[in-house]
């Protein structure tokens, strides 16, 4: 791809802007000479971005009718998961999610089926399918990191060909687990990316109480890794600036930090009433950023997306939806006495005598 | 046949299984070049190179986080945790993902990680050095714990422990890595996990001790031997799977019960062991008096000043025998 506007240095690899680096601005303007991928790719992205957003809708409104349990959507950060799932192979790169990741997971391969399960409570939904390179999504925080960092570092010490990324937030940069992985990352060389979605806030906790450090990615210089700020809303910008972070990886240089900056244009989760912290002006600054609009009107400009295009492809996304969430209803209900069975390999004597109890074979 | 120490048990098991397995690596803070404080792991940095016997940073949830990255990259790895007291830094690792992941990701996502720490005081050393609290691991679904108290069975469970499917935690006994001599059997030689061991037979009192205090159990019983009591010490050698078969084949034959727990009293295993015999008809119908434990006191691990005191002694476990025979 051509050249954006200045060049910083990105642990040895120039990127062509000043940070946060931007792509596409809110109006969809390409801040470079060419975009960084073909008018065909954006519109599967967009088409992602777009089920994305649609699945946390219908998932929350599907929560409030008692039908899901509760749930983080990432509606506002789908270009972020998105937009760096798009720089990954998904038969030997690694996608490692916290819990707002639904777009990108579903884009790397997560069976949508299965995302419904998950919200649903089911434990199917957590089973990750053969050749997904995935793991399931931890509801605690930071935790994952070092999973990332050790599977990059396995695959590293096995000469197999893959990379892994680690999506978190702002939240998990405050926590121990985060600096560990982060540091063990770096000493050696795994080949990680490891991406925080700033969405500025971790549930009621804004960025400015997390840390006074002006920003995430400059952890990273503690660690002798490259950081690097970027807009998390400019899916042009995800994409290139993690596949430079994969091709770095992949060459044997070792772990990169990236800040995106984002915002939670949803709700932390649906037991949460950002009504009692959240200043009312701030999602509506934010909405004109929306990683979709910004898209389409790049898009629009560029004769590739109009009104009707949207409207068949909202029509296309609704029609997956719908089969996707019919499947999952009528999926098969896992017994509790199979539960058992997925604590060990074998069950123990003792988890045994409680399974029939639970089912009920005995007293 | 030889005779070695655990510690020499250890080393030699780890040299074992990484050379026939070149996916098994070992992980932890200074076991490479200097082959672990205790020694556990002299050599292998010579023999197996940096990457599979890597000295990590000083920082155990990322010891333990990491391996759990390992295993699922299809590692086969074995995280030393230098001193017990310091798993509480990777307790969260622990407790929410190595013992969960098999069960949070209904069964497709098996994790082969084995932890060494050293297990339980008595040498002398500072806070936090001492530690033998077990309670908190067996607490934790999905986490098998073995803590051997041989060097054939040190040899035979970790060999069982780093090729079994799901996440073990091995304890070692601390004082008797170089104290403990015993037999072990050269080349492949397994123990399983979940089985028990009568360690001597007697008739009228049963202990039940694991790790260093099957020892302790074993001078109460040679001293009770000489006032006419006989006793039988029950090795558990796994706590989790406990191994009830045997260990109520015991209380069946004696009646009686004292379970020797180094950690200190309140919610230890010890309280696992007396309520689970409570709660098997036959177990319980046998008994012939109340069962007794015999713990640590409920304070922290204690300065070496009065660290003779704290700690289980052949003498305080005879006691509690003669308690129950006399009861």
């Amino acid at each position: 791809m051509k050249t954006m506007p200045n060049q910083i240095d990105f642990g040895g690899v120039l990127v062509d802007a000043p940070p946060p680096v931007q792509l596409l601005d809110t109006a969809g303007n390409l801040r470079a000479d060419q975009p960084p991928m073909t008018d065909e790719q954006a519109m599967e992205g967009l088409r992602a971005l777009l089920l994305g957003r649609r699945f946390d809708e219908l998932c929350i409104l599907l929560q409030r009718r008692g039908q899901m349990v509760t749930l983080a959507p990432g509606i506002g950060q789908e270009a972020c998961t998105v937009g760096s799932a798009m720089a990954l192979r998904r038969d030997r790169d690694w996608f490692i999610p916290q819990y707002r990741e639904a777009a990108g997971q579903l884009y790397h391969g997560l069976p949508l089926v299965q995302a419904f399960l998950w919200h649903m409570g089911s434990p199917i939904g957590f089973a990750i399918p053969e050749g997904v390179k995935m793991m399931p999504f931890n509801a605690g925080v930071a935790g994952h990191v070092p999973h990332a960092v050790g599977i990059a570092w396995g695959l590293k010490q096995q000469k197999k060909d893959g990379v892994t990324i680690a999506h978190f937030g702002d939240g998990a940069t405050s926590q121990g687990d985060f600096y560990e992985a982060a540091n063990l990352a770096g000493v050696v060389k795994a080949p990680v990316i490891l991406f925080c979605q700033n969405n500025e806030w971790a549930i009621s906790t804004p960025r400015s109480l997390q840390s006074a450090a002006p920003t995430l990615a400059q952890k990273a210089a503690a660690f002798g890794i490259p950081g690097i700020q970027i807009d998390g809303n400019d899916l042009f910008a995800v994409y290139e600036v993690t596949r430079r972070a994969v091709e770095r990886a992949r060459a044997g240089e070792g772990p990169t930090l990236i800040e995106a900056l984002t915002y939670r244009l949803g709700i932390h989760t649906t037991a949460d009433d950002a009504s009692r912290y959240e200043p009312s002006h701030l999602k509506e600054d934010w909405k004109d950023r929306d990683p979709i609009l910004r898209l389409q009107r790049h898009l629009e400009r560029r004769g590739t997306w109009n009104a009707n295009i949207g409207e068949a492809m909202e029509a296309e996304v609704k029609a997956q939806l719908d089969a996707a969430w019919a499947d999952a209803q009528a999926s098969p209900i896992p017994n509790i006495g199979e539960s058992f069975t997925k604590v060990f390999a074998e069950m123990t004597p003792r988890l045994r005598e409680q399974q029939a109890q639970a089912e009920g074979h005995d007293a | 046949m030889r005779e070695v120490t655990i510690v020499e048990a250890v080393r030699e098991t780890l040299a074992y299984e990484m050379a026939r397995d070149e996916r098994v690596m070992v992980l932890g803070e200074d076991v490479g070049k200097t082959g672990g404080v205790f020694r556990a792991t002299d050599g292998l940095y010579e023999t197996f190179g940096r990457d599979r016997v890597f000295d990590a940073p000083l920082a155990e949830s990322a010891i333990i986080g990491s391996a759990i990255g390992l295993a699922v990259s299809g590692m086969i790895p074995i995280a030393e945790i230098q001193f017990m007291g310091f798993t509480h830094n990777a307790m969260n690792q622990i407790a929410e993902h190595l013992a969960r992941m098999r069960y949070r990701s209904w069964g497709s996502m098996p994790l082969p990680v084995t932890i060494r720490t050293p297990y339980g005081g008595g040498v002398r050393a500072p806070e936090m050095h001492s530690d033998a609290f077990e309670a908190f691991f067996t607490h934790c679904p999905g986490l098998k714990v073995v803590a051997p108290a041989t060097p054939a069975d040190t040899k035979g469970l970790l060999l069982s422990a780093i090729r079994d499917p799901d996440p073990v935690m091995v304890l070692e006994p601390l004082r008797g890595y170089r104290l403990i001599k015993g037999e072990m059997p050269d080349g492949e030689y397994t123990v399983p996990i979940g089985k028990a061991h009568v360690a001597r037979e007697g008739a009228d009192c049963t202990i039940i001790a694991w790790s260093a205090q099957v020892e302790v159990a074993k001078r109460a019983a040679e001293e009770a031997d000489k006032q006419g009591v006989s006793v039988e010490v029950v090795d558990l050698r796994t706590l989790v799977p406990m191994d009830m078969e045997t260990v109520c084949e015991s209380v069946a034959k004696t009646g009686r019960v004292v379970v020797l727990q180094e950690a200190n009293k309140t919610s230890g295993f010890a309280a696992e062991v007396i309520a689970s015999i409570h709660e098997d008809d036959d177990c319980f119908y046998a008994l012939k008096a109340p069962m007794v434990r015999v713990c640590g006191p409920d304070t922290p691990y204690p300065v070496q000043y009065f660290e003779e005191e704290y700690l289980v002694t052949p003498d305080k476990a005879l006691r509690a025998v003669l308690k129950t025979v006399n009861a």
